[in-house]
């Protein structure tokens, strides 16, 4: 019946160098959340390639892509995405888990990296315990953990009031600084333009590429 | 991320899944605990069961020949009719038997009847009474408790003694001295001269315990005039058995004056006839009980399938994150596989808490007791039903695609 196959993108040729900040922004459907995804190593392209750091990821398998994501990439979600019943550091210690790191260093860099985004009094909350901003900051510590080469952030204000979402983004302005490469998947133009590029996307096109600051 | 620290992770996250919904873990152990309970108590039973028989034939020894008229296992239906029409043994084959046998250092001539027995007004009619003679002490490697067995000129001359079994004793004079007292057997009386040990062994069939043994000639004059006699026949040296047999063989067809080329027409029995025809049968019973508890196991197998692929479905969001993060499958698989196999294992735990005082109580009934082999029987029966119906849910979350996981709702 419906099997038709659909391209989310096409022809996308794209270069995003470290310690870039980048916004990907594009309407409902355009084809950002499939960017997004290969982007973040969660699926393969079925054509073309995609080259992180040296490595092909497009050739990868599901394992090879699970170590990758852990070792160079670092996601903050809309939602959040912290495991319920753990409280604070323990969902940032989760990624160095994977990874292999011994406890006792694993739990020394997660207090390092929670007291870097300002959550040192907050370790052994629950994310039920904690605020939206909180819970992001969270995130955002997760993601920073284990040093990845991308910081993937898909809407990262969107469950937040315009305050809190202006306490992220400056948080971001200040990991930016320190030489991270951000990318940022958005719809909100306000939040695009605090990035330095602005990558539009339309209909699985790249509409503009633009360096802003 | 090694094997290690793999199940170490899994185990932490297993325990707090398993907290997080406390009930719904309980239950679903429920179903682990009454399986394994069952299967372990059944495993006790069955082992139980076996012991107490193999005591109580081996009580006899192994070094004793039963010369019958019949063998004590019929093949066939056929069999037993031949047995039937065969002549039966008679008094003077013992005295044959005992002149010309050379490898027994005992024969016992045994005659067997039941009749009511009485103490004054005790009664009991379930007593089973042997005729025979002193030998029988020696054959049967029988201990006095109290008193004395009956001597030889007893048994030649026929005084009116009788010695009880332990069981018998008690049921006719509960706790009162027995000795030197007159009880009734049929319409004669007889004086209590000894009484024997307790043997124990099956229950509800007390072999020797309860018996009243009395000397043949009193037998013969006021129970039954012609008896189906057994020879009961004590071989001087265990490993010459197969000897012996050939020896009891050659000397009863001389007595029964049987022509070269005919069939015998005795059976010479041995107790480990009778023990592999009941290991094969308790084999049958124990596999025939296993089955049927073991398919209440599979029903709990089939909760906590059931439960994992619930819990899985529930946590695709979690699985999602934990992939994006850098979880493989096979941290994943192992999550979930150590989840299930933690509640079987817990199951597993609480079942043996419960069925060891099961069997203390089951004691009473007959002897049992959980052995460290059951045990850890149990234990590994649980973790393999956890590992095995919570693979199918496990693989299922292992191989989710993270991009849709992340997606659920």
């Amino acid at each position: 019946m419906g099997t038709e196959t659909v391209h989310a993108l096409r022809e996308v040729s794209l270069e995003i160098a470290k310690g870039e900040y980048v916004a990907i922004m594009g309407p409902s459907g355009s084809g950002k959340s499939t960017l997004m995804n290969l982007l973040g190593c969660l699926d393969s392209p079925s054509g073309g390639s995609y080259e992180l750091n040296g490595n092909r990821v497009s050739e990868m398998n599901d394992n090879q892509l699970a170590e990758i994501r852990n070792r160079e990439i670092g996601f903050i979600f809309q939602t959040f995405n912290l495991l319920p019943r753990s409280d604070a550091l323990r969902n940032v210690e989760l990624p160095l888990v994977y990874a292999g790191v011994s406890p006792s260093q694993r739990r020394k860099a997660a207090l390092d990296t929670l007291a870097s985004v300002g959550l040192a009094e907050r370790v052994h909350h629950k994310p039920n315990e904690l605020s939206g901003g909180q819970r992001q900051r969270v995130a955002v510590a997760r993601a920073l953990v284990n040093r990845p080469s991308i910081l993937l952030a898909d809407e990262p204000t969107g469950n937040l009031d315009s305050k809190t979402g202006a306490e992220i983004m400056a948080l971001f302005e200040n990991l930016a600084n320190q030489g991270n490469t951000i990318i940022v998947v958005t719809h909100e133009e306000a939040i695009a333009r605090q990035s330095r590029r602005i990558i539009r996307i339309r209909d699985g096109l790249i509409a503009s590429d633009e360096r802003i600051r | 991320m090694n094997l290690f620290t793999e199940l170490r992770e899994g185990l932490s996250i297993s325990w707090s899944a398993i907290r997080a919904n406390k009930l719904r873990s309980a239950l679903t152990t429920l179903g682990i605990v009454i399986g394994i309970v069952t299967v372990t108590l059944m495993g006790t039973a069955i082992q139980g069961l076996n012991s107490s028989f193999v005591q109580s034939v081996s009580s006899i020894g192994a070094d004793v020949l039963f010369v019958d008229r019949r063998n004590w296992i019929n093949q066939s239906a056929q069999d037993w009719i031949q047995g039937q029409k065969r002549p039966p043994l008679t008094l003077a084959m013992a005295d044959g038997l005992a002149r010309q046998l050379t490898m027994a250092s005992a024969i016992a001539p045994v005659a067997d009847d039941n009749a009511d027995v009485k103490y004054k007004k005790r009664r009991s009619s379930s007593v089973e009474i042997i005729g025979t003679t002193e030998n029988y002490e020696i054959t049967m490697g029988l201990t006095v408790e109290t008193g004395r067995f009956m001597t030889a000129g007893e048994c030649s001359g026929g005084r009116p003694v009788c010695v009880l079994g332990a069981m018998a004793a008690t049921n006719l004079f509960q706790g009162e001295s027995p000795l030197g007292e007159k009880i009734m057997i049929g319409q004669h009386q007889f004086e209590v001269v000894g009484v024997l040990e307790k043997l124990g062994g099956m229950a509800g069939n007390g072999g020797v315990d309860d018996q009243i043994m009395i000397p043949l000639p009193q037998f013969t004059q006021n129970l039954d005039h012609n008896p189906d006699y057994e020879m009961q026949i004590k071989i001087s040296h265990v490993e010459q058995m197969e000897d012996a047999v050939e020896e009891v063989r050659v000397v009863m067809r001389r007595l029964r004056q049987l022509p070269p080329g005919t069939p015998d027409n005795f059976a010479i029995n041995q107790q480990d006839q009778f023990l592999k025809l009941f290991h094969q049968l308790a084999g049958t019973i124990g596999g025939v009980g296993l089955f049927i508890t073991g398919l209440s196991l599979f029903v709990g197998g089939i909760g906590i399938m059931n439960i994992m692929f619930v819990s899985v479905a529930e946590r695709t969001r979690e699985i999602g994150v934990r992939k994006a993060i850098g979880a493989k499958r096979r941290t994943i698989l192992l999550q979930f596989l150590i989840e299930a196999a933690s509640i079987c294992l817990l199951g597993g735990l609480i079942a043996l808490a419960i069925a060891w005082p099961a069997t203390l109580l089951l004691n009473k009934v007959m002897p049992s007791s959980l052995s460290l082999g059951i045990v850890g029987v149990a234990l590994l029966v649980s973790l393999v039903t956890g590992v095995l119906s919570g693979f199918f849910p496990a693989w299922r979350a292992a191989r989710m695609n993270p991009v849709d996981a992340l997606r659920n709702e």
